[in-house]
């Protein structure tokens, strides 16, 4: 894990949202440097997964703006936001049920000449060869992730953990500048989890991905994550190594309910 | 017997009849499919699309009244086309109405365009229903020309036309099971299961919405031509919810929404049930109660989709487990 670089690859500048009248994130700034695994840690409620969805397009920020290698990408819906590089899965794990595993990654690869109406009639070498390219791409992700075995099965069968890793695999399908996970280990045993930490890690080191991932297991940010950034009410509160977060007062005084703090 | 006969028997007329209304049903749940099987938009007004597609067809291939029958016939256009122009004529035009619906629906959530369509069906046999100027109003249209007719003698003239049916439902499910079973048909199929994710992964889900709902909709339309040319004649009250609409989604849920053969299958199982639950009603529903025996009928054909939607809910054939046959295997 190399915190050198200091080029910041996603910046966030005071984006805020609310719903009604609940301030879900306000006056929120932070930057996201190339090549780092990040942890997005914060009470519940603290804004970490609609920061999520307002970076991913499927809500636009109310002010502010989200910058990502170098365009602003606020505003844009989730499909245009994806093809900048930038791919997410989600807290709850959202497997296409009635999809084999196999073709919930085979969808994903981008500028697939198939996805065109009519293509498998005009053009059916391409479409083929293509489809040869994704289903030998997504057996090398099912291995990597240890589903391979399952990969004819129906999506909805899977265990909990085994969806968590299917929202990875999916992920793992194209080639993002980013990904942004949110809390990949909840449900995941701690076998699995300590493989999946792994695999996240591989990430970054073979593939040269930089990772944002929201977590509320301490023992995966703390080994994992560097830096460190802390919400609280919407709002950055701290950021710094996993070492200085766990000595932040302010942190602290945040997850035990601090009203004072 | 002799050949001929045979050929003009009582049984064997009746047997062609009901394989063409068979294959025209086949039609509409293949267009269905489309929507609900794979991309699973609700559309509650295939009887709209039926509609246009008859009264393009109609109107496309008919020539303009002459002599007395103009008097009683107030009707728009008559272009005196050939068959095939009336029937890609009928794709067309509910091709461009399956836009115009989709814009502005189709980027709500999935039951405003259930709500929609329902809506706009009734309203498109309503208007053909009052109007006085296009096709004739509530007495629509009578002589529908039909194809090939001088071929053969009059009362062979159904098998001629039961080819041409069955021709172009082979040529379309052919075409639509080869579009759907690949990579596009598999975004729609994403769509179907979780749209979020199918946006997260890049696809532009309001893009393979309206392509789905135009297509489809070209099918019925295809329908609703041949339609027009079997029964020869069209008037509004043909087009009400329960024919139009509702047996097509009976269809699709018997044969197995979402696979080809099983959604063609579906209408014809659907319509022997629909044919012979006429008999037994005839047979079992005493004289005095005859009035009522559609009643019965109806009766019955829901019993059978109850049953079905408990006992086996993906249909009789069910969807294949993979999308695309492109990929290797």
């Amino acid at each position: 894990m190399t915190t050198d670089t200091t080029d910041a690859l996603l910046e966030i500048d005071n984006v805020a949202k609310s719903f009604g009248g609940l301030q879900a994130v306000q006056n929120c700034s932070l930057q996201v440097r190339r090549g780092t695994i990040t942890g997005l840690i914060g009470p519940n409620g603290a804004g970490k997964t609609t920061l999520f969805n307002l970076i991913s397009g499927f809500y636009a920020p109310d002010a502010g703006s989200i910058v990502f290698q170098g365009k602003r990408i606020d505003g844009l819906p989730p499909h245009r936001v994806f093809h900048h590089g930038l791919c997410r899965t989600f807290q709850v794990p959202k497997e296409l049920k009635q999809m084999t595993v196999l073709e919930n990654l085979m969808l994903v690869p981008t500028g697939q000449a198939g996805e065109v109406l009519g293509a498998a009639w005009i053009m059916p070498w391409r479409v083929r060869q293509q489809e040869r390219e994704a289903y030998d791409k997504a057996l090398d992700v099912l291995e990597f992730v240890n589903l391979a075995h399952l990969r004819d099965e129906y999506a909805e069968n899977l265990s909990t953990g085994q969806k968590k890793l299917l929202e990875l695999a999916r992920a793992m399908m194209t080639d993002p500048q980013l990904i942004m996970l949110d809390e990949p280990g909840a449900g995941v045993n701690p076998t699995l989890l300590t493989s999946l930490m792994e695999q996240i890690e591989r990430l970054v080191a073979e593939r040269g991905i930089t990772v944002l991932l929201i977590e509320h297991n301490m023992a995966v940010v703390m080994g994992l994550c560097d830096p460190v950034i802390v919400m609280s009410n919407g709002e950055k509160l701290a950021e710094g190594t996993p070492a200085e977060i766990q000595q932040n007062e302010q942190v602290l005084a945040a997850y035990l309910g601090g009203q004072n703090r | 017997m002799t050949i001929e006969a045979i050929l003009s028997s009582g049984i064997l007329n009746y047997l062609v009849g009901f394989l063409i209304v068979a294959s025209i049903y086949a039609l509409f749940t293949l267009g269905l499919n489309v929507h609900f099987g794979e991309t699973g938009l609700i559309n509650f007004g295939v009887a709209g699309f039926f509609a246009i597609g008859a009264y393009t067809a109609a109107l496309v291939t008919k020539p303009l009244p002459t002599g007395e029958l103009a008097r009683y016939t107030q009707q728009a256009l008559g272009l005196d086309q050939p068959f095939l122009v009336g029937v890609i004529a009928a794709a067309v035009v509910c091709g461009i109405v399956a836009v115009l619906i989709g814009i502005p629906t189709l980027r709500l959530r999935e039951d405003y365009l259930a709500i929609a369509t329902i809506g706009i069906a009734e309203s498109i046999r309503l208007v053909f229903n009052n109007e006085q100027w296009l096709a004739n109003g509530s007495q629509g249209l009578v002589g529908i020309p039909r194809p090939l007719y001088d071929l053969v003698p009059p009362a062979y003239y159904n098998y001629i036309y039961l080819g041409i049916v069955v021709l172009i439902l082979a040529f379309v499910a052919v075409l639509l099971e080869r579009m759907i079973r690949s990579p596009w048909g598999r975004v729609l199929r994403a769509i179907r299961e979780d749209e979020v994710v199918a946006a997260a992964y890049g696809k532009n889900v309001f893009g393979f919405k309206l392509q789905a709902l135009v297509l489809g909709a070209m099918v019925m339309g295809i329908g609703g031509a041949l339609y027009a040319h079997n029964a020869g004649t069209i008037s509004p009250g043909v087009f009400e919810p329960v024919f139009g609409t509702f047996i097509v989604w009976v269809m699709l849920i018997l044969g197995g929404s979402g696979n080809t053969k099983g959604v063609i299958l579906g209408a014809f199982v659907f319509w022997a049930i629909w044919a012979g639950t006429q008999f037994a009603t005839d047979a079992l529903v005493p004289p005095a109660l005859s009035a009522r025996a559609p009643y019965f009928r109806f009766l019955l054909i829901e019993t059978l989709l109850v049953l079905m939607l408990l006992f086996r809910p993906k249909g009789i054939l069910g969807e294949e487990r993979f999308v695309s046959t492109l990929r290797p295997r």
